[in-house]
């Protein structure tokens, strides 16, 4: 049996898959990027091999992505995080036509079609606003973990209103309301509304088609799930392994190359 | 003793000479004060280098000056001057360039900017009325401004032969006779119409041949690149515009280029994918975006930027000599409105190229600076996509300011463009 691998060096965090020939996933690991981006992605695929039962002589193919993906230096070949996340939502999910990618800095809205080809995208530009970023920011701020942010804020019965677009200017926001007596969970669904408006203003760029697929690590944040969802006015889809879609698509873009040379990766290095 | 092949001595000759007139060109500029000698200011579009060439005045334009400091990669310290003085950070990246240079007292990276005598403008851009007011109040100059109508409506655009384009050409001509009487009272010099008709026959001559050498890169491998090379070639069309060096070095080009298509030289060793550019350069990191692309295989075989920054010439458009004076009037109408209309009426000259230029897909680079070139582009490119299955991909930097371009994330959005076209060019196989 030959296994194919992906890396996703995110900029908040590292996961890593390893796929068999028939494309089921067989181990997974997530991790802290932190500062040694290179470590990080060691770290990650030594323990998504542990998880799998594979030895690393047993992965024919390496593909890295996400902002580190150069530094994947044991990988194969680099792809986008882009390409990557589109090929594992249609992997996944196969009526995704539109993804949305939320991670710790940046928002992708990709249009796709069925064969996992990307149509369009579009991303923040230089900016964090509407990204896990601002959750982090305003998680910062109101002293709450991240992991409680989601539920807080489906308590509140109404928002309040976040003007900001930017990530640091959000925290002080968020503080004033807490200093004119707002509740939390208020200020709290005001954040997950912000961000999604701005999602959607990307989505709105590439063109919404149905199915819509919501990947990457916020996937986590049931908040920002129903919020997108009450926003968008349909169900997105999610999952279990939507935090891992961008490695997952590596993974299988390494199995193509293994199946054929005829792949979309670009060798060598940045 | 060694002889070139014709491959030695053609390939290439057109950007060596376009480098080596644009060089030559801007020591004439900076000897001008000594030598007694009057300049104008003047811009891209419209720059009414003719008519100024009749009266000896030098023509100086300032985008070009400030795209310079950009490209040699000191655009920040004159950014940073003009700011200090008081612009702000979101204007115009040549203004703010070329008010740091005029601060510099006209210090520049190829030589010394000579002061005006005289600035000529159209209303092809805002930016420039309020430009030119700068040197107003800097130099007391007089500064003539060309009222060139636009379009009429909404989707309409008049023809010659329209009678509304009548009227509007006889507008035209009115003022370009204010303006030889201006040019008469600064230069002290007569105004002569022979020679006039001389000027106009070798910006016919430029004209015809830039509208050959597009024409050229239908070929598969196309002969050029039209961010790289086509910017050489597009600096000497204004610079040189009505002269016989500039008329010359176009024969040439012409020449170049057939000899390449004829030998299926292309300007790329593996020419995979083949692209149009939409919008102004990114003069920052010039080289550097041109190999974000070249890496991949990628070409710019059309760019928007030779269209709507080279006077008109990509029209092929040509002076009628017999009648020189009503026939500018009707090429100046003709060019700036194309300038014009190349911005709001992009997208089906767009769509029209694809087929016959065997495009891929089309580059969108709107620019932080200038709104102007960059306002529509999203809603162009919509269309596009509607109209036609291209990639289109879409990345914002900017022409001059180093501070708003990310190279890292440019190259992210590059590279995912050329993944979904080779996923594409994978399944259509």
């Amino acid at each position: 049996m030959a296994y194919a691998a992906g890396v996703d060096v995110g900029s908040t965090q590292t996961k890593a898959v390893v796929v068999d020939e028939n494309e089921q996933i067989v181990g997974r690991s997530l991790i802290d990027t932190g500062a040694n981006v290179v470590t990080a992605a060691e770290k990650s695929y030594l323990a998504a091999l542990q998880g799998a039962g594979v030895d690393e002589e047993e992965v024919t193919y390496v593909v890295g992505t996400g902002y580190g993906r150069y530094k994947v230096t044991f990988g194969n070949s680099q792809v986008t995080e882009i390409s990557c996340h589109a090929r594992g939502a249609v992997r996944m999910f196969p009526g995704s036509r539109t993804v949305l990618d939320m991670g710790g800095q940046d928002t992708k809205a990709i249009r796709v079609r069925a064969n996992g080809e990307v149509v369009d995208f579009s991303m923040n530009d230089k900016c964090a606003a509407g990204t896990g970023r601002f959750l982090q920011a305003a998680a910062f701020a109101l002293e709450i973990p991240l992991a409680e942010l989601g539920p807080t804020a489906m308590r509140a019965e109404k928002a309040v209103p976040i003007s900001t677009t930017c990530t640091v200017f959000a925290e002080s926001e968020v503080l004033s309301w807490l200093g004119k007596g707002k509740k939390i969970d208020e200020i709290l669904l005001g954040v997950h509304r912000s961000i999604a408006t701005r999602s959607i203003a990307l989505l709105r760029r590439v063109g919404i088609e149905d199915e819509v697929t919501f990947t990457g690590g916020v996937t986590r944040n049931v908040g920002m799930v129903q919020v997108l969802n009450e926003a968008l006015g349909l169900r997105m889809n999610v999952s279990e392994e939507s935090h891992y879609m961008g490695a997952l698509g590596a993974a299988l873009f390494a199995l193509d190359r293994i199946r054929s040379r005829k792949t979309p990766v670009k060798e060598g290095s940045a | 003793m060694t002889t070139n092949t014709p491959t030695q001595d053609l390939v290439g000759r057109a950007a060596r000479d376009g480098g080596t007139l644009f060089r030559q060109w801007f020591e004439r500029l900076s000897g001008a004060p000594e030598r007694g000698e009057q300049s104008a200011y003047v811009f891209v579009m419209g720059s009414m280098a003719e008519i100024l060439r009749v009266f000896d005045l030098h023509t100086v334009f300032p985008e070009i000056n400030s795209l310079q400091t950009a490209v040699r990669r000191v655009a920040h310290e004159y950014l940073n001057v003009a700011e200090d003085y008081g612009y702000s950070p979101d204007i115009c990246g040549y203004v703010k360039a070329d008010v740091g240079m005029q601060l510099r007292d006209g210090h520049h990276p190829m030589g010394r900017v000579p002061k005006p005598n005289l600035a000529v403008l159209t209303n092809a851009c805002n930016t420039y009325i309020k430009w030119s007011e700068i040197w107003e109040r800097f130099y007391h100059i007089p500064v003539f401004t060309l009222d060139v109508p636009g379009s009429r409506s909404a989707a309409d655009q008049t023809k010659p032969g329209d009678a509304d384009f009548e009227r509007d050409r006889r507008y035209v001509e009115y003022q370009i006779g204010e303006l030889i009487a201006l040019c008469e009272q600064v230069s002290g010099k007569r105004f002569d119409i022979d020679r006039l008709r001389e000027v106009l026959g070798y910006t016919n001559l430029m004209s015809r041949a830039w509208r050959k050498v597009f024409e050229f890169n239908k070929h598969r491998p196309a002969p050029f690149n039209a961010i790289t090379e086509g910017t050489i070639y597009l600096g000497v069309a204004n610079a040189l515009r009505g002269t016989p060096e500039g008329a010359r070095y176009f024969e040439e080009l012409v020449e170049e280029m057939a000899y390449k298509t004829a030998n299926h030289i292309g300007t790329l060793h593996d020419e995979k994918y083949r692209l149009i550019f939409v919008g102004v350069p990114c003069y920052p990191i010039f080289r550097r975006f041109y190999e974000l692309f070249a890496e991949w295989g990628g070409n710019f075989v059309n760019s928007s930027y030779l269209w709507f920054a080279a006077g008109g010439m990509d029209l092929g458009f040509e002076y009628d000599l017999t009648r020189p004076i009503e026939s500018l009037a009707e090429g100046v109408l003709v060019s700036v409105r194309h300038a014009m209309d190349s911005m709001m009426f992009q997208h089906q000259a767009l769509i029209d190229l694809i087929d016959p230029f065997h495009v891929d897909g089309i580059v969108y680079h709107p620019i932080k600076s200038c709104r102007t070139v960059s306002t529509g582009l999203a809603d162009n490119r919509r269309a596009v996509m509607a109209a036609r299955d291209v990639a289109c991909l879409y990345i914002e930097s900017d022409m001059m300011d180093k501070r708003v371009v990310s190279e890292a994330q440019m190259k992210n959005r590059i590279d995912a463009f050329f993944e979904g076209l080779a996923t594409r060019k994978l399944h259509s196989a």
